[in-house]
Parts: C-alpha cells; sequence; structure tokens
C-alpha cells in the first residue's frame, strides 16, 4: 500500500511539473531546457519554510511565489531572445541556479537540505494534496486553453510576428505564460521536497529539465491530458524496469528516440491518427 | 604570471571546446536540429584513442582510428535517426537526439565498464619551459596545434575546393544549390563525417589532458558546445570560435576570481546569458 501512495505521489508531482512546461512551451510555443530551476526554486522556497515552522500548505503559496516572480525575469529576457537563443537562455538560467545553490552555505551547498519535515497528515494526505494541485493546475490550464489567453498564446506558438501585426500584445501573453507556468513548477518542486524530504543542487540538473521536455513533447506539445499521461507513465517507468535494472536507462533513452523518430507528434498525434484510419 | 598561466588554460580549454562545437555548428548551419548526441560521439572518440594507443602504443594511430570510425558513425546517425525528422520541428530532433544521448552514456558504461579508462602509459606528460617559468605540458600544445591545424585545414577545405564550395552554397541555400547540380545528400553525409570526426578528435585530447574517459565525460560537452555555438550565433564558424575561446578564459579567471559565489559551468552560463541579453542574436551573424 506504502509503495503504491509513494508510486501515486510521484505520478501527481510530474504532472503537475509536465503540465505547468506544457503552458510555457505547448501553449506559448517558447521552448525552456531549463524548467528544473523553478522546479528547484519552489522545492529549496517550501524546504527552507517548512524547516522554519511554517505548515506545507501555506509554505506552498511563497514557493509559487517566488519562482512566478523569477519566471517573470525570464519571461522578460524572452522578449529578447527567441527559438533556439531562448532554448539555450534558458538553459543558461538553469545552470546559474544549481550553481548558485551548490556555493551558498545557507542552502546546504553541495550537500544540499535534509530532514525536510514531514507533511502533517501523513504520505496519503501529501498524495491527496498533490492530487489536488495537479487536478487544480490541469483545470485551470484546460480553462485557458479555450480562453481569450488561450487564443493568444496560440497565435504566437504559430507565427509571433504576425500576430503582433494583429494587435495581439505579445509581449504581455509571453510573460503570463512564463509566470503561470514557473509558478505552477514552484508548487510541484515545493510538494516534490517533502515528498522525497531531502534536496540537493543535483536533484534539479538539465537531465532533469530535459526530462520534462522529454515528457511535454512525448504527449504532444499542447494537449493537456496527453502531457498528463506521458508524464505519469514515463515518471514511473524506470520503477517499472526495476527488474532489468542494468538496462533501464538506456530502454528508457531508446523509448525516447523511438517515439519521436515514429511518432513525432506525440501520443496525442499517435492517436489521432488511428483514430483518422478507423473512419 | 598567474594572469598568464590563467590565460594559458583558458585558451588550452577554449581550444578543446572549438573542437567540440565546431561539429555541432557546422550540423546547425546545414539542418538546423541541436544535434545533443554529438557529445556521445565525443566520448565514444576518446574510448578509442584510449583503447587503441593502448593496443597499438601508437597514438596518431589511434587518433585516425578514433575520428574515421566516429565519422562513419555521424553518418549513420544522420541517416537513421535525422533524415526521417528533417521536415517536423526542430524540438523533435531535439528530443530524439537527447533520447540517443542517453542510449548511448549507457551503452558506453554497459561496454566500457562505469570506472572509465586511462592510458597504460599516458603519453606527452613532459613539461616545456615558454621563458619566464611559465610551464606546458605536451599534451596542451598538441591540443592547441591541432586545433590550428584542423581549422586550417577546414577553411582551405571551404574555400578552395569545389566540395567545399558545394558545402557553402548548401549551408546559404540548399534548394538553389541543388538546381545547381550540387548533390545535397552528399553534401550533408560529409558534413556529419567532418563533424563527427572533429568530436572524436577532441575526445582523444581530453582523453590525452585528464588521461581519464568515463561514461559520462560527454555531459559537458552536450550543454556547454550547445551554449557555445549559440554565443557564436548559431551557425556562424568564425563566431564559434571565438565563442570558444571567450568562454574558455572566462571559466579559468572565473573560478580563481568569483569561484566563491558560482561554480565552474554556472560563471560560463552568466557570460553567456549577458552576453545574449546585449546581442540576442550571438556575437557573430551566422553565414
Amino acid at each position: 500500500m506504502a509503495y503504491e501512495v509513494i508510486l501515486l505521489t510521484t505520478m501527481a508531482i510530474m504532472v503537475l511539473f509536465a503540465l505547468s512546461l506544457n503552458v510555457i512551451t505547448g501553449f506559448c510555443g517558447q521552448v525552456s531546457l531549463g524548467h528544473a530551476a523553478f522546479y528547484g526554486i519552489g522545492a529549496y522556497v517550501g524546504a527552507m519554510l517548512t524547516k522554519a515552522g511554517w505548515p506545507l500548505l501555506i509554505a506552498l503559496l511563497p514557493a509559487a511565489g517566488i519562482a512566478g516572480l523569477i519566471g517573470f525575469f525570464v519571461g522578460l529576457m524572452s522578449l529578447r531572445v527567441r527559438h533556439d537563443f531562448l532554448a539555450i537562455t534558458t538553459m543558461g538560467i538553469a545552470f546559474l541556479f544549481v550553481g548558485f545553490v551548490r556555493k551558498q552555505e545557507w542552502l546546504g551547498g553541495e550537500i544540499g537540505i535534509s530532514g525536510i519535515p514531514a507533511f502533517g497528515f501523513g504520505r496519503i494526505g501529501l498524495l491527496v494534496v498533490a492530487l489536488a494541485c495537479a487536478g487544480l493546475f490541469a483545470a485551470v490550464t484546460v480553462y485557458l486553453k479555450r480562453s481569450w489567453m488561450g487564443f493568444g498564446f496560440d497565435s504566437i506558438a504559430d507565427d509571433e510576428d504576425t500576430a503582433r501585426i494583429l494587435g495581439i500584445d505579445v509581449p504581455r501573453f509571453k510573460l503570463w505564460a512564463f509566470v503561470i507556468g514557473t509558478a505552477g513548477a514552484g508548487v510541484a518542486g515545493a510538494l516534490y521536497a517533502h515528498h522525497v524530504r531531502y534536496i540537493g543542487p543535483d536533484s534539479f540538473g538539465f537531465v532533469e529539465s530535459v526530462t520534462v521536455l522529454a515528457m511535454v513533447i512525448i504527449g504532444g506539445i499542447g494537449s493537456v491530458w496527453a502531457v498528463a499521461l506521458a508524464a505519469a507513465v514515463l515518471s514511473v517507468l524506470p520503477l517499472w524496469f526495476q527488474f532489468i535494472d542494468d538496462y533501464k536507462l538506456l530502454i528508457y533513452g531508446l523509448l525516447v528516440f523511438a517515439v519521436m523518430r515514429f511518432s513525432p507528434n506525440g501520443i496525442a498525434g499517435a492517436l489521432q491518427s488511428f483514430r483518422r484510419r478507423l473512419r | 604570471m598567474l594572469a598568464l598561466d590563467l590565460l594559458l588554460q583558458g585558451i588550452v580549454q577554449g581550444a578543446i571546446y572549438a573542437l567540440i562545437a565546431l561539429g555541432l555548428t557546422l550540423i546547425y548551419g546545414l539542418l538546423r536540429i541541436l544535434h545533443v548526441a554529438h557529445a556521445a560521439l565525443f566520448t565514444l572518440g576518446g574510448y578509442i584513442g584510449v583503447i587503441v594507443t593502448n593496443e597499438t602504443g601508437s597514438l596518431p594511430l589511434a587518433l585516425i582510428v578514433a575520428m574515421v570510425s566516429v565519422g562513419l558513425l555521424g553518418i549513420v546517425i544522420y541517416r537513421l535517426a535525422y533524415k526521417p525528422l528533417l521536415d517536423q520541428s526542430p524540438l523533435v530532433a531535439l528530443i530524439a537526439s537527447i533520447g540517443l544521448f542517453i542510449a548511448f552514456e549507457e551503452v558506453f558504461r554497459l561496454v566500457f565498464g562505469s570506472y572509465g579508462l586511462s592510458f597504460e602509459n599516458p603519453p606527452l606528460r613532459t613539461q616545456v619551459n615558454l621563458g619566464g617559468g611559465l610551464l606546458i605540458s605536451h599534451s596542451k600544445l598538441l591540443v592547441i596545434g591541432m586545433a590550428i591545424v584542423i581549422l586550417s585545414i577546414l577553411a582551405w577545405l571551404s574555400t578552395r575546393t569545389r566540395t567545399g564550395i558545394a558545402w557553402k552554397a548548401t549551408v546559404t541555400d540548399s534548394q538553389i544549390a541543388s538546381s545547381f547540380g550540387i548533390n545535397i545528400e552528399r553534401v550533408r553525409y560529409l558534413n556529419f563525417f567532418i563533424g563527427s570526426a572533429l568530436a572524436a578528435a577532441a575526445g582523444v585530447m581530453v582523453a590525452l589532458l585528464t588521461n581519464l574517459v568515463e561514461p559520462t565525460m560527454g555531459a559537458v560537452a552536450s550543454y556547454k558546445a550547445l551554449a557555445i555555438i549559440v554565443l557564436g550565433g548559431l551557425g556562424s564558424v568564425r563566431g564559434t570560435l571565438v565563442a570558444s575561446i571567450a568562454i574558455g578564459i572566462v571559466e579559468s579567471f572565473g573560478t580563481v576570481y568569483v569561484g566563491h559565489i558560482l561554480d565552474r559551468d554556472a560563471l560560463a552560463f552568466a557570460f553567456l546569458v549577458i552576453a545574449l541579453m546585449i546581442r540576442p542574436q550571438g556575437l557573430f551573424k551566422a553565414g
């Protein structure tokens, strides 16, 4: 039972994390190779606050707020650099975050923060909170997608210059996408910190950024339910492959490659073409 | 004296970055894909270099074997992995490439073991005095020399030979190039061969400097080379060179003077982010 609860909590947190990137990359078309930095910011803020005696549920707010605030500044950068340049700039931000944390004594430095207090309502309680956050965020993004803002995002993802000519306030929409996306990642990070109860600079590196981007793209860019599904499956895949222990990362890498090679539009795209063939 | 030492250290590091990033620039310039798996070819080059040197005792032979075999593997990767994805969004190729990179790293770990390999008799360990107490090892001299020789050959190839001109034409506009009778597919194969061979050469050089090759040595190459080609203006060969040396020097000075605030990678990326905020299109325009 305990094992299933841990597995489900991992899934819920990763779904939230992937959905938050989906707002930036999927909806608004701004590729981020450094999303793990915001996950990390949320995790550090959450962990520091609960260690100082705050309850987790309240600590989630500043975790989202500070991640969103820094996301706002990165959003400002996205107004200056575009496409591949932006992807690499965000990657740079992630390395700056990790490099900074590594050298800060008060953030635990290389060793990281251990002994993060357990959630007051136990493991099941944390699972409920994680599921609620993921569900709420999914609902918000589904609503966003249908709203005027979603339309703005769509137009920017499609063709930024044309959107600007049509009078769409490109900077405002881009900044919103970054703030919403990074705040979501902050919440996911704070939950993660209390799920594993140890965080360090290595928990939020390049690999984590790439993994979450892979989830969004394998799901199928922009589609909320497909990204959630991909995140849920991919987050526990290495655990299912436990029985082929030594080969699990090899299989994971090949699988990521194979999905892109044979179904470039991800799960959503594959299902769509399958449905079309049935007709 | 410390400043000169650091400068030299930065140039050696920059020369290695240049060898890795140049292949990536060539590939980006032609196909517009961020080829992360390039770093796996760099690692493989290092392994082949160490193994062949240990078996035969000849470093030059090892270098040639590494460059040719890795170059051929680069062609295979292009044919099987990238060619079918060329008309998709570049993100698809990027993620596919990352998947390949993870798989390659695992293959290296499974085949060569996770502890890495070293030279049995590390070549070129002796030091040379450059005057004024400035010491440099033969291996570092070789790295700088290699970078200069390879870059000269490339410059000669691209400006003085028919193949090179076809290559430049394809980079500029592949459709028009093909209507002038240039075989685009051949140019792409050549491009992947040369780019991958350069990565292999860089792998052998790093193996020489550190006397260690391990499955994860490509990690640094994977992200820092991306940063360098972006800083250089994505696709600009001259920009890549300047950016490589600049990042090498920033790192060697930075770790000494501001190393207590940021680590080595963060310094390089702080430089990158600031440079891109000032010049969003990179140091040099692509072309």
